[in-house]
């Protein structure tokens, strides 16, 4: 690359060494070392690709061809199990983004001294991997005097609140980051004089322009909470995973058909994620579902 | 509602902006009592668990048999598949994202390598383990080929998926792209402008690893395997449905006491849990006091 315009002698130095156009002397080394780059790259991009091959592969192999994906069409778990855990994520969302919305905006504005508190409590979750946390869930509400894994709806209750905890860590982050960028003090200001209440300010004002860092919490959320399984599994709940485990016993192709779907459910959430995110850093979660 | 936040703002309210009403705090409720409800509480729950005998007295024996048997093999066993794959794949993930960074691969390598990585660090569990056992398993694609056309029979040299070492290439699978993800930052902050001027003042590329790259690097690598060992540790259904839970992980071990006391003892299972609390702490702690220095370059 010649970016360093070389109109001096040092820019025509440090060209020739970056294996610029300037010495044809000095290629060779550049060249060597980037044909260990590509190996590298192949390497990496050959472990990537080959389980999702094999998968594919494996699926093929259900007779008459592509029976396994079709006989998902025919499948009502399938359906039932995607939509029952695709309702979960999108209430996680909801309850996240309400809960933590108004607390990062509070603590931005007037109550800085909570800021270590509330940072604390919504980095646990990196302590506290779901399967303890589901252990601890259980072993407190599978008894008086909140009851709740004796109803299904209650069980569905505590997975979301579960799912809502698990989102603190990130969600948390891209929320006040978001706020971080904009100068709420004067958007308050502005809309108070303009006769809104808080309710108005931070739905109205507030929440469109957190709007991309929100989404793509979402999206986050939602490709964890369709994968997750661990917390499911012990609160009995028919989730997306669960179907996938259980419909190997049966039906193997369709299994793998399916586990590629899956594959392609949060690389269509990351790729929205993408989208959105120009610019803004991609969200790594830690300790999610795995 | 348009009304009531007109008269709000109407000349009845007192006058400085801001300072209007007193009620902001309802808005840091809802956060305080679900954290409290369903984290704190259940988390104490454990704790105090921990600390009571079979006859609900206060004892440290819990504690102590956390370091017999079953459970310290799974503690090891652990520790070592995070180990591994944390220092397998920060090494590899590094040099990885090198390659598309600062490796001379065409510019749109970097962009698919990321996007692909986020979706790969979020492929995980159930679906995971499948496409491993459908790749490397007894009848996988791989090992067919390997087999068949390359006459290496892997199974029957003894390995098998279900095995550690299985385990490790699989977790290898959510751990490399979460290097990838974490240290690519750290890579963009290494400047050109040193590594001009280490060769202007004769270094080679070697020297220049050594005094220059690997220094300012060393904690941001060290600080996103940390990050990768907790990854792996704290990962459950992987391993669940790779090894149908026979080998001892601590995740596994918490599984099957939590579906039947299988440890004969509820306040053993709770110490069992606050061990990994513990251990992943300890990361953590660990991970931002090295996350802080390498931020003094990497600006």
């Amino acid at each position: 690359m010649t970016q360093g315009g070389g109109t001096n002698r040092l820019g025509q130095g440090i060209e020739a060494m970056q294996g610029g156009a300037a010495g044809p002397g000095v290629r060779s080394r550049p060249n060597a070392g980037r044909l260990v780059w590509w190996l590298v790259f192949i390497v990496g991009a050959t472990y990537f690709f080959l389980p999702l091959i094999g998968t594919f592969a494996f699926s093929l192999r259900a007779q008459p061809p592509l029976a396994a994906y079709t006989g998902i069409l025919d499948d009502a778990k399938f359906f039932a199990n995607l939509t029952y855990s695709f309702v979960i994520g999108i209430i996680t969302i909801i309850v996240s983004v309400s809960i933590l919305v108004p607390t990062a905006f509070w603590v931005r504005l007037r109550y800085p001294r909570l800021r270590p508190i509330v940072e604390f409590i919504t980095l646990l979750p990196f302590v506290v991997p779901p399967i303890v946390l589901v252990f601890g869930l259980i072993n407190t509400y599978s008894r008086p005097p909140l009851p709740f894994t004796h109803t299904d709806l209650g069980s569905s209750a505590l997975l979301v609140f579960g799912y809502v905890i698990l989102s603190f860590p990130y969600m948390y982050r891209a929320v006040d980051t978001g706020l971080r960028s904009m100068d709420i003090r004067s958007l308050t200001e502005a809309s108070q004089s303009l006769g809104a209440g808080w309710g108005r300010i931070i739905i109205q004002v507030i929440l469109p322009n957190l709007r991309v860092a929100l989404l793509s919490g979402a999206f986050l959320t939602l490709a964890i909470v369709v994968g997750e399984f661990t917390m499911a599994t012990f609160l009995a709940r028919p989730v997306f995973a669960v179907y996938l485990r259980d419909v190997g016993d049966v039906k193997p192709y369709q299994q793998a058909a399916v586990a590629l779907i899956s594959f392609g459910l949060t690389w269509i959430a990351m790729g929205l994620i993408s989208i959105l995110g120009r610019g803004s850093r991609s969200r790594v979660a830690v300790v999610g579902a795995r | 509602m348009t009304d009531t936040a007109v008269r709000i703002g109407g000349p009845g309210a007192p006058a400085r902006p801001g300072r209007r009403i007193g009620f902001g705090w309802i808005g840091l409720v809802p956060f305080f009592v679900v954290a409290t409800m369903f984290l704190l509480i259940p988390a104490s729950y454990l704790i105090v668990g921990s600390f009571l005998g079979p006859d609900g007295e206060l004892t440290l024996q819990n504690y102590q048999d956390l370091t017999k048997g079953v459970l310290i093999q799974g503690y090891l066993t652990s520790i070592e598949i995070s180990l591994v794959t944390a220092v397998a794949a920060g090494i590899f993930g590094f040099l990885l994202a090198y390659a598309v960074i600062s490796g001379g691969l065409p510019r749109p390598f970097r962009s698919v390598l990321m996007t692909f990585s986020g979706v790969a660090s979020n492929f995980a569990g159930i679906p995971l383990a499948l496409a491993f056992i459908f790749t490397i398993g007894r009848t996988g694609l791989v090992t067919f080929i390997l087999r068949d056309m390359l006459g290496v029979d892997v199974y029957g040299a003894g390995f098998t998926i279900y095995s550690k070492i299985g385990l490790e290439i699989v977790y290898f699978y959510f751990q490399l792209p979460l290097m990838i993800l974490i240290i690519a930052p750290a890579i963009d902050g290494l400047k050109k402008e040193w590594r001009e001027a280490s060769e202007n003042m004769g270094a080679s590329t070697a020297q220049f690893w050594r005094y220059v790259a690997l220094p300012v690097l060393m904690p941001s690598l060290l600080g996103a395997m940390i990050l990768l060992f907790g990854n792996a540790f704290g990962a459950q259904a992987t391993a669940y449905q790779l090894t149908g839970g026979f080998i001892n992980l601590v995740p596994i071990l918490i599984g099957s006491q939590l579906t039947g006391d299988v440890l004969h003892n509820v306040g053993l299972g709770y110490a069992l849990a606050m061990g990994m609390v513990a251990i992943l702490a300890v990361t953590l702690v660990a991970y931002s006091v090295l996350q802080r220095r390498s931020e003094r370059w990497l600006r």
